[in-house]
């Protein structure tokens, strides 16, 4: 118990004295996964309206696919990610490999179908008359997106938050495609996982500390815009 | 409606992307220029090959960014976090250090995924070489391995040789752990078993951890369990264990590092240039000195013992 006082101590230290390298360990987690998160909402948007609203041939076998890739092992992701991009690998040429933009796209292969999941089961929700009576009032297909959109924008919340969630938090893949370099790829999770296997748990726990508030905090700010929306 | 809520969270949204984009363009620009750069001087360098012999060739400066695999002791003890800035400020390269299991670390090299290798498995090492894909392999430094375990020692290994120590495990059916993760120490705990002609595999009191040494070290800790460590690791992390060093100072407990450089003319991407640099700061005069002293003032011993430029049957166990 000792070890989480002291970890509670230090994550205290931290927040106060401003460590310039945890600070921009944060901050680099909230870029990428803000990043993956961003691209993920517009990847999301874009499939999962064209599976929710579209009638065709393996239309369930797109859900079935989209909900599987909500559930993808982020080390999977990482793994197959590091097998592209590795110099031996077909994109070596790139040369992104421990790259923050590396980073970025194994989280937005983790977090595009936790998104797209959310928004296509969202979208599938609405009213089904909804969208016959727009097209009834002449609205163009783009105007109508946008307004459906427009209603679903609570659902659509939800899937934010948990794509970000789901983005932040994971570590196999960050730390295989990332490398885990210090003031260049490495993040939180991946910081506290280096942490630990040298046996310094004070500042892993401080870090897992500052790691939840963080997760809490833009849940709450979501939750609250969610709350006002709804009154 | 509260829509400058929504308006907000809009803003912050797009922020995001436009960072996202600048700092792509940011890290993609220096790299298409890299690229740029690079195939500039093939091009001048083909068209100046006829010349080649004549003048001497200038110092070629491949790209910024070098890979180094290494072993996780030299990341786990801090020693590349106090080298890796140094050598950066002085050559412009930028190291991007992976920390892996020695055994690992060899196979990125094999495959042309890293630049430059620092890894302690010395057959593992050789063997790369007359492969001809590692070359100019240099000997840094050494420490070396003890077996450490709980206190009240079960077994009774205390001061005995390793392989006596590993028989009176064996045979008491102590809890061992051992790295199970191709490491430059699991090789030598596998290569120490086989010296004392057993064979613990399938055994139910040896655990293979699967990971590096510091968090290796934690679960024989949990668990009072034996097991092999390398005396760096140990030591940066003795403050949170409470194994103590049973078996230490018998020759076959030596454990050699060794830099080298993934050759260049085998693989497209591999920095040939700054691997060499690397190659050349580790055994330099600067940073031998520094290894020397890395950890006295903490550990009140030193890690590691510099050799550059030793023979390596020279070496004798600290």
């Amino acid at each position: 118990m000792d070890l989480i006082w002291d970890g509670l101590g230090e994550a205290v230290r931290i927040i106060q004295s401003g460590d310039f390298d945890v600070w921009e360990i944060v901050v680099r987690s909230i870029f990428v996964s803000g990043t993956a998160t961003a691209i993920s909402l517009f990847i999301g948007i874009l499939v999962g309206s064209l599976i929710a609203f579209n009638q065709f041939p393996g239309r369930n076998l797109a859900f079935s696919l989209v909900n599987t890739g909500m559930g993808l092992p982020p080390v999977v992701v990482g793994l197959f990610i590091a097998i592209m991009l590795w110099r031996s690998g077909p994109l070596g040429e790139l040369g992104i490999i421990y790259t923050p933009t590396a980073m970025v796209i194994a989280q937005t292969v983790i977090c595009a179908p936790i998104v797209t999941g959310f928004t296509a089961a969202a979208l599938r929700n609405l009213h089904p008359r909804l969208r016959s009576q727009l097209y009834g009032l002449g609205a163009s297909r783009l105007q109508m997106l946008r307004l459906v959109l427009w209603e679903a924008k609570l659902p659509l919340l939800a899937a934010v938050m948990a794509g970000f969630g789901g983005a932040i938090s994971e570590v196999g893949a960050s730390q295989m495609v990332g490398g885990n370099l210090a003031g260049d790829t490495r993040v939180m999770t991946t910081a506290i996982w280096l942490e630990v296997s040298r046996g310094e748990f004070a500042p892993a726990i401080a870090l897992s500390v500052i790691l939840l508030v963080l997760i809490f905090l833009v849940n709450l700010i979501l939750t609250t815009v969610q709350q006002q929306e709804r009154r | 409606m509260k829509r400058w809520m929504w308006m907000a969270l809009l803003a912050a949204l797009s922020v995001l992307v436009i960072a996202g984009c600048d700092d792509e363009e940011a890290t993609g620009t220096p790299q298409a220029t890299a690229a740029a750069t690079q195939t500039a001087r093939a091009t001048a360098a083909a068209t100046q090959a006829p010349q080649a012999t004549a003048t001497p060739t200038p110092v070629v400066r491949g790209p910024k960014d070098i890979i180094l695999a290494t072993t996780t002791s030299t990341q786990d003890t801090g020693l590349l976090d106090t080298l890796v800035p140094i050598f950066e400020d002085e050559s412009d390269y930028n190291v991007k250090v992976i920390a892996v299991g020695s055994g690992q670390a060899l196979a990125m090299g094999e495959r042309g995924d890293a630049d430059v290798l620092l890894a302690h498995a010395p057959a593992s090492e050789v063997a790369l070489v007359d492969k001809g894909i590692a070359i100019n392999r240099q000997l840094v430094m050494h420490n070396d391995f003890i077996i450490v375990g709980p206190e009240d020692d079960p077994a009774g290994v205390q001061g005995m040789t390793a392989a006596d120590a590993l028989g009176a495990i064996y045979y008491n059916g102590a809890t061992f752990v051992s790295r199970g993760d191709d490491s430059g120490t699991h090789k030598a705990e596998l290569a120490l078993w086989k010296k004392a002609n057993l064979d613990p595999a399938g055994q139910g009191w040896y655990e293979q951890s699967g990971q590096g040494m510091g968090a290796t070290l934690t679960i024989a800790n949990q668990t009072n369990a034996y097991t092999l460590a390398d005396r760096g690791t140990y030591l940066a992390q003795k403050e949170n264990l409470e194994l103590v060093v049973l078996v230490e100072g018998d020759p076959v407990l030596f454990n050699i590092y060794h830099v080298m450089q993934v050759d260049p003319e085998k693989f497209d991407l591999v920095n040939g240039p700054g691997g060499a640099a690397f190659v050349e700061f580790m055994v330099s005069d600067a940073t031998q000195a520094i290894i020397k002293d890395f950890g006295v003032d903490k550990y009140g011993q030193p890690l590691f013992i510099p050799d550059a430029g030793k023979d390596e049957s020279q070496l004798t166990p600290q």
